[in-house]
């Protein structure tokens, strides 16, 4: 079972888990990652842009990667578009395995590629206005965890 | 028809809307004309890539576009 979407408004992740849970009955275990926008720093809202040839297929793609790489029973992956507020869910990342340690490992390995190799581009709003945020070497060093 | 060229992230600031349409066919140094100013100076930076119909091209200098094509000027993503 895959399931990738772009979300356009605000979603409740839990809402969203619990119907992928109740099709995945014999799974051992389900792992879920909720990305959301971090409070603070000034930042009044975060907005992401995506483009309609690229972002999706790229996700889907780096769905069917962990479900090559991992033995998995299902993998979900929700992400939003457009303007959110600090507290709202940006991605949501689930995944059902058989064994905890595939389930655990495919979020990571997911959410990993997301945050530095997928089609997203991100500004914040703070009291003086929007800025474009750079990549982070972080991410990039993230992602290299899973070249080996 | 005409080719349309689609400006993502800090891009579209620079170019001062998302989308444009210019006439066909369309080669790298055809972009190039077709871009004025910093936004010309950033498509020929090599964090900026070009993708044509959903395609990211692996060298911009070999982009080949006809009318009712589709380029999109990426700058580097910032991550979800």
């Amino acid at each position: 079972m895959r399931v990738v979407r772009l979300i356009e408004r605000s979603f409740d992740p839990n809402a969203e888990i619990a119907p992928f849970a109740h099709a995945l009955p014999q799974s051992g275990g389900i792992a879920s990652f909720v990305g959301k926008v971090r409070p603070g720093g000034g930042v009044e809202a975060l907005e992401l842009s995506h483009y309609e040839l690229l972002t999706l297929p790229g996700m889907e793609a780096l769905a069917d990667s962990a479900l090559a790489r991992f033995e998995l029973d299902g993998l979900l992956i929700l992400h939003r578009v457009g303007e959110m507020r600090p507290t709202e869910p940006i991605v949501l990342v689930a995944a059902a395995a058989r064994h905890r340690r595939d389930a655990i490992q495919a979020i990571d390995f997911a959410m990993d590629h997301l945050k530095s190799d997928a089609w997203f581009w991100k500004r914040e709003k703070r009291a003086d206005g929007w800025h474009w945020i750079e990549p982070r070497e972080q991410d990039h060093a993230d992602l290299s965890r899973w070249s080996a | 028809m005409a080719v349309k060229l689609v400006f993502l992230g800090k891009l579209a600031d620079l170019a001062g809307a998302p989308e444009k349409d210019v006439a066909g066919p369309l080669d790298w140094p055809g972009l190039l004309d077709a871009l004025h100013g910093a936004l010309g100076e950033a498509a020929q930076g090599g964090k900026v890539k070009l993708a044509l119909n959903g395609r990211v091209l692996a060298d911009k200098a070999a982009l080949s576009a006809e009318d009712g094509d589709e380029i999109a000027l990426l700058p580097p993503v910032s991550g979800g």
